[in-house]
C-alpha cells in the first residue's frame, strides 16, 4: 500500500531523514515512534507531499509522490500535527469546504457528510465557528477533514497531543475503528499510545530508522536474558542457593521480603532455557511452594529509552 | 481552484475587511466625484478614473495582505498543499478572489457615469469604455503584486507594505526614466505601467498595452508560486 524507499530529506547540511524505508500494509495501523525531533513530521510531510525529498521515492498504491502526485493525494487523508483550520469558518462550512478542494462529488459527499461527523463526534457543534471550540473537538474537526473523501490511507501526526486523558482515550479508540477500513501511519513520541494502537512499530531516531518490528516481538528481540519474579514461601538463604542449582539461571536478587519465610526474588536466566520447571520441581523437592512467577518482558518503554540512548540496531 | 476562490471571498465577508475596503474606496471615490466631476460640470469620467490609481495604490496591498499570509501562519497551507490541487490552482483561486471583491469596487463605481448621463452630460463612449478596461486591467495588475506581496511573508502587515513598496516604485518609474534618459530609460519603459494606463484611459485602445497588463499579471503569479514552490524546498 504505502513503499517507502531511502527517503532522505537535507536542509543544507542539516540532515533531517537519512535512508528511511519502510512499507505499510494495506489495513494495517503503522506507529511512527521517535522523540522529537527525530524526523516523524518530515517523513509525514514528505508521504503527503507538503514538501520535496531530496532522494528516494515515496509510493502510495504504486502511485509515486513525485510522479503522480494529484494520485497519491487524492489516496490520502493528512492530519498535521497542528490541525489546519479555518478559524473564521463554521465546522460544516470547514467540511464542505475540505471536500470540495478534494473534488468529492457532490452526492457522495451528502452522504457521507454527516458519518464523518457522527463518527468523530461533532455533529452537534456543526454550526459553530471553529474559533470558539474546545482544542479537543479542534482535534476532532481535524480528524474529520481527513476523513473527508474517505481516502484509503490516514496519517496522522501527533493526533493526541495536548489532550486531556479523557480525550486521548477516545481518540485512540476512533483510531482504532478507523483501522478496519484504512491503512493507518500514526506517528506519537509517547510508547503506550503506540503499544495500545498499532500492530507494527517504526522507530526513528535522529532521521534514521532504529528499528521495524511489533511491539511484541520488539520486546522478545531486545532480551538478552529472560527475566523472571517469584514468590516462594521459605528461608530467603535456602531458597537462593537451591535455585543456584538450576540450570540456565544466571543470577538471583531478593527484591523483598513480604512476610517471615516469604520472599520475592528477580531471576535472570539464559534465553534459550526455559527454567521454569525445573524451579518448579527443585522447590518442590524441598518443600518451598512457589506462590507466584511472573515473566518479565521488556515494556516498550524500556526498549525505547534502549534504542534511543544506545541506538541499538535491531534490524 | 473554485473551492479556493469561494472559501476566501466568504472569508473577505466574514471579515470586517471586505466591507471597510469597499465602503472606503467608495467614499473616497465618491468625494472626488463630487467636488470634482459634478461641482467643476465635467460630463467625463476619466479624469476621476485616472486618479483612481492613486487610491488602489493603498486598498490593493491591505486587500491582498492577508491572502497567502493567514495560510502559512495558520497551518492551513498544508491542507491546501496535501489536498489533489496544483499550486498554480491555489494561487489562482486565491488571485481571483482578491479580484472579486476588487470588482465590487469596480462595479459600485458605474453609478457614477449613470448619474451624469441622468443629469443631461453627453460623454463620449469609447473614452468612457477605454477608461473603465484601463481601470480593470491596472485592477488586475495591481492584486498580482499584492498576491505576490503575501507569499513573500507570514506577517499581514509586511505583507501589505512590501506591496505598497512595489506599487510605489511603479509610480516613480516614469519620472525615473525620464529623469535618466537613453536606453535606461527604454528599459524601465518596459515596467511603466502607469504611461500605459494613461493611452489607455485617453482613449488610445491599444492591444499591446491590454497584453502588456495581463502579461504582467501572469508573470506575478507565476512568482508567486515560484516562491511558494521554493519554500516548500527549503522548509521541514
Amino acid at each position: 500500500m504505502i513503499e517507502i524507499q531511502n527517503l532522505t530529506k537535507h536542509y543544507g547540511e542539516i540532515k533531517a531523514i537519512e535512508d528511511v524505508t519502510f512499507t505499510v500494509e494495506k489495513g494495517e495501523i503503522l506507529g511512527f515512534l521517535g522523540p522529537n525531533g527525530a524526523g516523524k513530521t518530515t517523513t509525514m510531510n514528505i508521504i503527503t507531499g507538503y514538501i520535496p525529498s531530496t532522494s528516494g521515492t515515496v509510493k502510495v498504491s504504486g502511485y509515486d509522490i513525485m510522479d503522480q502526485p494529484r494520485e497519491v493525494k487524492k489516496r490520502i487523508g493528512y492530519m498535521p500535527e497542528h490541525p489546519p483550520l479555518y478559524l473564521d469558518m463554521t465546522v460544516k462550512d470547514y467540511l464542505d469546504f475540505s471536500a470540495s478542494l478534494k473534488e468529492v462529488d457532490k452526492k457522495t459527499w451528502k452522504s457521507q457528510k454527516n458519518d464523518i461527523m457522527e463518527l468523530v463526534k461533532i455533529t452537534h457543534v456543526q454550526h459553530r465557528l471553529i474559533r470558539n471550540l474546545s482544542k479537543g473537538y479542534r482535534q476532532r474537526v481535524g480528524l474529520a477533514q481527513a476523513l473527508v473523501g474517505a481516502p484509503e490511507v490516514l496519517i496522522l501526526d501527533e493526533p493526541t497531543v495536548g489532550l486531556d486523558p479523557k480525550q486521548i482515550i477516545e481518540i485512540r479508540k476512533l483510531i482504532k475503528a478507523l483501522g478496519k477500513s484504512h491503512t493507518i501511519i500514526l506517528s506519537s513520541h509517547i510508547l503506550p499510545e503506540v503499544s495500545a494502537v498499532c500492530e507494527r512499530v517504526v522507530i526513528i531516531n535522529k532521521g534514521k530508522i532504529v528499528a521495524v518490528d511489533t511491539p511484541e516481538q520488539l520486546s522478545k528481540n531486545l532480551v538478552d536474558y529472560s527475566k523472571f519474579t517469584i514468590t516462594i514461601a521459605g528461608p530467603d538463604k535456602k531458597v537462593k542457593e537451591l535455585l543456584q542449582q538450576v540450570y540456565g539461571i544466571i543470577e538471583i536478587e531478593v527484591q523483598n521480603k513480604i512476610r517471615e519465610n516469604e520472599f520475592s526474588y528477580i531471576v535472570e536466566a539464559d534465553k534459550e532455557v526455559d527454567v521454569r520447571k525445573p524451579i518448579f520441581h527443585k522447590l518442590a523437592e524441598h518443600g518451598y511452594p512457589i506462590l507466584e512467577l511472573k515473566s518479565l518482558s521488556m515494556s516498550l518503554e524500556e526498549i525505547f529509552l534502549q534504542l534511543t540512548t544506545e541506538e541499538k540496531e535491531v534490524n | 481552484m473554485w473551492a479556493i476562490w469561494k472559501r476566501e471571498v466568504q472569508a473577505y465577508f466574514y471579515q470586517p475587511i471586505a466591507y471597510v475596503l469597499i465602503s472606503l474606496s467608495f467614499l473616497v471615490l465618491s468625494i472626488y466625484y463630487t467636488f470634482g466631476t459634478i461641482a467643476g460640470r465635467y460630463a467625463e469620467m476619466n479624469t476621476l478614473l485616472s486618479n483612481i490609481i492613486f487610491i488602489l495604490t493603498f486598498i490593493i496591498p491591505i486587500l491582498t495582505m492577508r491572502i497567502l499570509t493567514e495560510d502559512r501562519k495558520s497551518g492551513t497551507e498544508v491542507m491546501l498543499v496535501t489536498s489533489p490541487v496544483e499550486v498554480y490552482e491555489i494561487v489562482i483561486g486565491k488571485y481571483l478572489a482578491s479580484l472579486t471583491v476588487f470588482l465590487v469596487i469596480y462595479v459600485l463605481t458605474f453609478t457614477y457615469p449613470i448619474i451624469i448621463a441622468a443629469l443631461g452630460g453627453k460623454m463620449e463612449i469609447p473614452m468612457l469604455l477605454g477608461g473603465y478596461l484601463a481601470f480593470l486591467l491596472i485592477g488586475m495588475s495591481f492584486i498580482a503584486v499584492g498576491v505576490f506581496a503575501s507569499s513573500l511573508t507570514e506577517n499581514q502587515i509586511v505583507a501589505a507594505i512590501i506591496g505598497f513598496v512595489i506599487l510605489l516604485v511603479i509610480h516613480l518609474v516614469d519620472p525615473i526614466a525620464n529623469y535618466v534618459g537613453g536606453v535606461l530609460a527604454k528599459i524601465l519603459g518596459i515596467f511603466s505601467l502607469l504611461s500605459r494606463y494613461e493611452d489607455l484611459n485617453s482613449g488610445i485602445l491599444d492591444i499591446t498595452s491590454i497584453i502588456y497588463y495581463l502579461s504582467f499579471t501572469a508573470v506575478f503569479l507565476f512568482l508567486t508560486t515560484r516562491v511558494i514552490d521554493k519554500r516548500r524546498w527549503s522548509q521541514g
